[in-house]
């Protein structure tokens, strides 16, 4: 099937790895994704929070220019992305005024966008929606059995509740059946929905860091190998900054978070590189040795910072699985 | 949706600039939204205070509250709200009323989205790097010890670029923002 592509800024640098993944598991799974001829920036969460037209007006031109390259779906991976793209249709939609203001701004730039033209989605719930579980099923020749994932949503996939509600918008299990059906233990994740901070690690540090931290210590309780996440921003905040909530919280987290699309590849026996692996700044190489997977270029496993050991006078506690 | 004119200036002007706005007058008052924020702790108000505000008309005190610059935009107070009040919505117009009348009480997050936002105009796409050197560097550099090796890591791994990419319709994306803030000007 063919889709318009945004990728978003992040997919081109920071989410390159993302990127990467999804368009080699999108050929893999013969979807067509046409990337929309010369996006710009959705805006994030910082055009709106100061220009509302103006911010309209900004990603009414990529729906436009989607609209331009006679594309009916198009699909973005970045949950930020979406949920922008996704709402100023939405909102034109519904408010008449709103469309025209927007598409007079178009006018200046001869473009138009009709409202409703477009059907926005993001990447995970095409993938889910539109491909047979039984395609999926047959591309997996490496089953990514034994590996613990902890499946990530975030927030902006399945709130506010644009897409009709398809989803629960606090408990979704689309990406926990996904996961599953590529052999990974998929651990019951009660945070996967919670906020990873968003910009907040730029503005308000300690804010974000407090919700960083919740994540991973759920995802550690849980005693799960890797976060899996569907958004650029997730991805960067548990990843990144996980060093400074380290640091900040004097916690010892190794969790290393990818992309659900790098599992993917992974399960249908791509090569780790070829899928972005490596780049993640919480090396991935532990977790990936259960499986089997080690990407080139990435120190042995056995080598990589083993965990804190416990003092030996502290009270007796439960242990850690694999823990002797 | 139909009602009466509240009489309440600012209450009305807060509705005309949020698309959905008019259901902030059936707010009940039920604090889901206060209760379901992750950074609730951090506000000085929570969002159904300040909605109580907005029905007082305390213009001021509202538009000099924290609690929309500590919104993280999850939307769980709007997926929560019993009417559907578009809440993380409103927290947008409220920054965007504070900005106008310079009522923030914080620099850093309203020039945290300018900076950006510079990048985009001039672009027309997002530069991390840019970012990050021009932000960090101008807004307590001395806190943000761990920004500088963050940096290297993510250049290390070939997530940022030192340069920033653009678009060929730049002439096209700047004629159609001067439009919209012409628009916003009326």
């Amino acid at each position: 099937m063919r889709y318009g592509y945004y990728p978003g800024c992040s997919l081109t640098h920071s989410a390159a790895p993302y990127d990467l993944s999804t368009r080699a598991v999108a050929a893999a799974l013969g979807m067509q994704l046409e990337e929309v001829d010369d996006w710009n920036c959705c805006g994030a969460t910082e055009y709106i929070t100061l220009h509302q037209a103006a911010a309209y007006a900004l990603i009414g031109r990529n729906l436009a220019l989607a609209g331009q390259d006679g594309q009916s779906e198009l699909v973005a991976p970045c949950s930020a992305c979406y949920l922008n793209l996704r709402k100023v249709d939405h909102n034109m939609a519904l408010h008449p005024r709103l469309a025209q203001r927007t598409n007079e701004a178009l006018a200046a730039g001869g473009l138009h966008y009709e409202p409703g033209s477009l059907h926005i989605r993001h990447l995970l719930d095409v993938i889910v929606d539109d491909v047979p579980e039984a395609d999926i099923a047959s591309r997996v020749t490496h089953p990514l059995h034994g590996l613990r994932v902890a499946p990530y949503y975030g927030c902006l996939i399945v709130r506010p509740k644009l897409n009709g509600g398809r989803q629960d918008p606090e408990f979704p299990t689309h990406m926990d059946h996904l996961l599953a059906g590529l052999g990974a233990d998929v651990i019951d994740y009660p945070l996967k929905t919670h906020c990873c901070g968003g910009h907040m690690t730029q503005i308000s540090a300690d804010t974000a860091y407090e919700l960083i931290h919740r994540l991973l210590k759920s995802a550690q309780d849980h005693d799960a190998d890797v976060i899996v996440a569907a958004c650029p921003m997730c991805q960067l905040n548990l990843d990144a900054y996980q060093s400074q909530v380290n640091r900040h919280f004097r916690t010892d987290f190794h969790l290393p978070v990818l992309y659900f699309t790098q599992l993917m590849g992974l399960a249908f026996g791509m090569r780790p590189a070829a899928l972005g692996l490596g780049r993640e700044i919480v090396t991935a190489a532990p977790a990936l040795a259960k499986i089997g997977a080690v990407p080139e270029g990435i120190p042995d496993p056995e080598a990589a910072a083993p965990r804190r050991k416990r003092a030996e006078t502290g009270l007796p506690m439960p242990r850690r699985r694999g823990e002797s | 949706m139909t009602r009466p004119i509240s009489g309440n200036a600012f209450l009305e002007e807060v509705i005309a600039d949020t698309p959905g706005g008019e259901s902030l007058v059936t707010c009940l008052m039920c604090g889901t939204c206060g209760g379901s924020c992750p950074s609730g702790a951090d506000m000085d108000h929570t969002p159904r205070n300040l909605f109580a505000m907005i029905h007082a008309g305390l213009r001021q005190e509202v538009l000099g509250s924290n609690a929309p610059w500590y919104c993280v935009a999850c939307y769980y107070c709007m997926a929560r709200c019993p009417k559907e009040i578009p809440i993380t919505d409103l927290m947008y117009t409220l920054k965007r009323m504070a900005v106008r009348e310079k009522l923030y009480d914080d620099r850093d997050a309203p020039d945290w989205s300018q900076s950006f936002i510079g990048f985009v105009e001039t672009y027309g796409r997002s530069f991390e790097f840019g970012l990050a050197t021009r932000y960090h560097l101008t807004h307590r550099p001395l806190k943000k010890v761990g920004v500088g090796p963050l940096a290297l890591d993510m250049l290390s791994k070939e997530r940022m670029s030192l340069r920033p990419d653009r678009i060929r319709g730049i002439d096209q994306l700047h004629a159609i923002l001067d439009k919209a803030r012409a628009q916003e000007v009326v």
